[in-house]
């Protein structure tokens, strides 16, 4: 045992039936370097309580059952190394759940918001097919290969509960959701991919409140990256004709217009050019705020004032986006 | 002296609302002997917004500014965490796909430019750190920053993914970063440990989805200011604008006061290494920071 380590857990105790509030448990043990977190937990509950509650099943890295977090990092217990974890964060490692403010007992979590989301945007294949078909519906190399790593997606819930949205807007079908839209939508079996595209350009639900942080890019243990597919979500929007003009979508359309002008985006003018003039009254207060600090100059917003610094060599600019700009809005 | 010499990815924000970024960074450079050239073909990175629209269009352009920095043959370096991604990864995504890249260098030979993937691209955070080195930079320090407490602001673009920017920014862990930690202490100021270091302004949906921007920027302020912190520091402009810009609304919202000075990375640098008043620029800040020049020479 002399290649062990002593590590401290701190470890969140809550049980909704009979707590009133959480507490912390410390429970000192000694840890290999071979242990995962999944061991950890095993060895809370074989050798100091067997109260302690956390899912867990396949122990493969399948079933997504044993998300936790440890010192705030998405972790799933039975793929983390448990002494790399106390090599980044020393040797008192703070054991919570997903959401502490979800938690039913323990580690084990109400996950009702991640299935009814993840629910929300049929995340099957939706066709009209042969109930007794003569041969399967076979898919090419090409056409699998649209999902990306879109497939491996195991539930665990690792990224919709690091996305900072989630926790502020309950409305926000959050990554995983996003994820599987992306996933079935683009599987050329499926025939619900633009219902799919319209739910996820809602506001207050879908991709356009994403706050691109990237929590769920770093928090998936199966390394799909969902905001990738968040991105070809708002690329399909405009590829199929589901966007419709709103700030957000002329936010991100805007950017065009300006690099066209000046090669540099025109910070005045996408704010002008997203909200319409009339929307422009949420911030006057705050232009006048930059005008006074020098941030900004009265006559950015003047239609016939060019105020805005430009890009040497902008023609090149100017025929790149001429020649390469695939979408419209 | 040094003999480090870098190609300037100014982005928009430098050279329109916050002008005290640039002139500090340069103030910085100057000081401490590193040789820098503006890439003024350069163009704006999409700010990840232009990738939402039109991906393939936002590779082209990042590519070209790339292509500058490569005929130059020198490492390009970013002042805005943004920046720094979106540059990074159309970098990653031509180095790594080939077919992608061909269908780019199509678009780029029409302006006579090619695309080989030769430049490093890297936040002037880790130029410093990694290249000029902490140790030579508390040589430096005409001003020590020791009466101040000053809360690191990482932004999200310039730690995560991590896989992303592993080789250039010395292997910053997004759980547990700790260069600007780092930085502070070599200016002899105190860093604030809190928990919203490393988590999310909500500059990117400031105008679509305003109440979550506010919450986000929110948290991590009263984070910072109930761990004692005087002022801010964040190597990136939007975080910065964020946070600076929009204190009242941000107190609205979480009903509670919040006034603090957020700095620019290279404007903290800029005061310690005895930069002047004007070149540190604080009167650009709509938190009144101007006092910190006065506090920082008593």
């Amino acid at each position: 045992m002399s290649d062990t380590v002593t590590v401290t857990l701190k470890t969140f105790r809550f049980n909704a039936e009979t707590d009133y509030l959480p507490y912390y448990k410390h429970y000192e043990m000694e840890v290999g370097k071979d242990e995962l977190m999944l061991d950890l937990l095993n060895r809370i509950k074989w050798e100091h309580d067997g109260s302690f509650s956390y899912r867990r099943s396949c122990r493969h890295g399948i079933c997504g059952a044993c998300g936790i977090k440890v010192n705030g990092k998405a972790t799933l217990a039975c793929k983390q190394n448990a002494l790399e974890l106390v090599k980044l964060f020393g040797n008192e490692l703070l054991i919570e759940p997903q959401s502490t403010k979800r938690a039913v007992k323990d580690m084990i979590i109400d996950k009702k918001d991640f299935w009814d989301k993840h629910a929300a945007v049929k995340p099957y294949v939706v066709a009209d097919i042969d109930p007794h078909p003569e041969h399967e519906t076979k898919q090419s190399i090409e056409e699998f290969n649209k999902f990306l790593d879109a497939d491996l997606c195991i539930q665990c819930g690792s990224c919709h509960y690091a996305c900072p949205v989630v926790e502020v807007n309950e409305d926000y079908f959050g990554p995983a959701a996003f994820v599987a839209a992306y996933r079935f939508t683009v599987d050329t079996r499926d025939e619900a991919g633009e219902e799919r595209l319209e739910l996820t350009a809602q506001m207050g639900q879908g991709v356009w409140d994403c706050v691109k942080c990237f929590e769920c890019a770093e928090a998936c243990p199966k390394e799909i990256n969902p905001i990738e597919k968040i991105t070809k979500l708002h690329n399909l929007q405009f590829e199929k004709k589901v966007a419709v003009s709103n700030v957000a979508t002329r936010h991100a359309e805007g950017f065009v217009r300006s690099i066209k002008r000046h090669g540099f985006l025109d910070e005045a003018d996408i704010v002008i050019y997203s909200e319409g003039y009339l929307g422009m009254y949420k911030h006057l207060k705050t232009a006048v705020k930059m005008l006074k600090a020098g941030k900004i100059h009265w006559q950015d917003s003047l239609p016939f004032v060019d105020n805005v610094p430009k890009s040497k060599n902008l023609s090149e600019i100017q025929k790149l986006i001429e020649i390469s700009q695939t979408n419209k809005l | 002296m040094s003999n480090l010499k870098y190609a300037l990815f100014t982005g928009c924000t430098a050279k329109q609302s916050t002008p005290e970024l640039l002139s500090s960074t340069l103030a910085v450079a100057e000081k401490l002997g590193i040789e820098i050239t503006i890439l003024e073909e350069a163009s704006c990175c999409g700010a990840s917004h232009l990738q939402d629209f039109d991906e393939f269009l936002a590779h082209v352009l990042n590519a070209r500014n790339i292509c500058y920095a490569e005929k130059l043959g020198m490492t390009m370096i970013t002042i805005c965490n943004t920046c720094q991604l979106n540059s990074a990864m159309t970098k990653h995504a031509l180095d790594t796909d080939p077919e992608l890249k061909a269908r780019v260098n199509e678009k780029l030979a029409e302006v006579g430019l090619e695309y080989k993937g030769t430049s490093e691209i890297k936040h002037f955070l880790y130029a410093l750190i990694e290249d000029y080195g902490l140790e030579k930079i508390k040589d430096q320090v005409k001003v020590p920053l020791s009466q101040f407490n000053i809360a690191p602001f990482y932004g999200c673009h310039n730690i995560r993914p991590s896989e992303l920017h592993h080789n250039v920014n010395g292997g910053e862990n997004p759980y547990n970063p700790t260069s600007l930690d780092q930085l502070i202490e070599a200016l002899e100021g105190h860093p604030v440990d809190y928990d919203h270091k490393n988590k999310c302004c909500g500059f990117h949906v400031e105008l679509q989805a305003n109440h979550t921007s506010e919450v986000l920027a929110g948290n991590a302020m009263v984070d910072a200011i109930d761990n004692n912190a005087d002022l801010m520091v964040t190597p990136c402009p939007l975080c910065h604008l964020k946070m600076d810009t929009y204190q009242d609304d941000i107190g609205h919202v979480i009903g509670r006061d919040v006034e603090l000075p957020v700095l620019h990375m290279p404007q903290m640098v800029a005061l310690a290494l005895g930069c002047t008043e004007k070149e540190i620029g604080l009167n650009f800040h709509v938190q009144k920071a101007t006092q910190i020049y006065s506090e920082a020479q008593n």
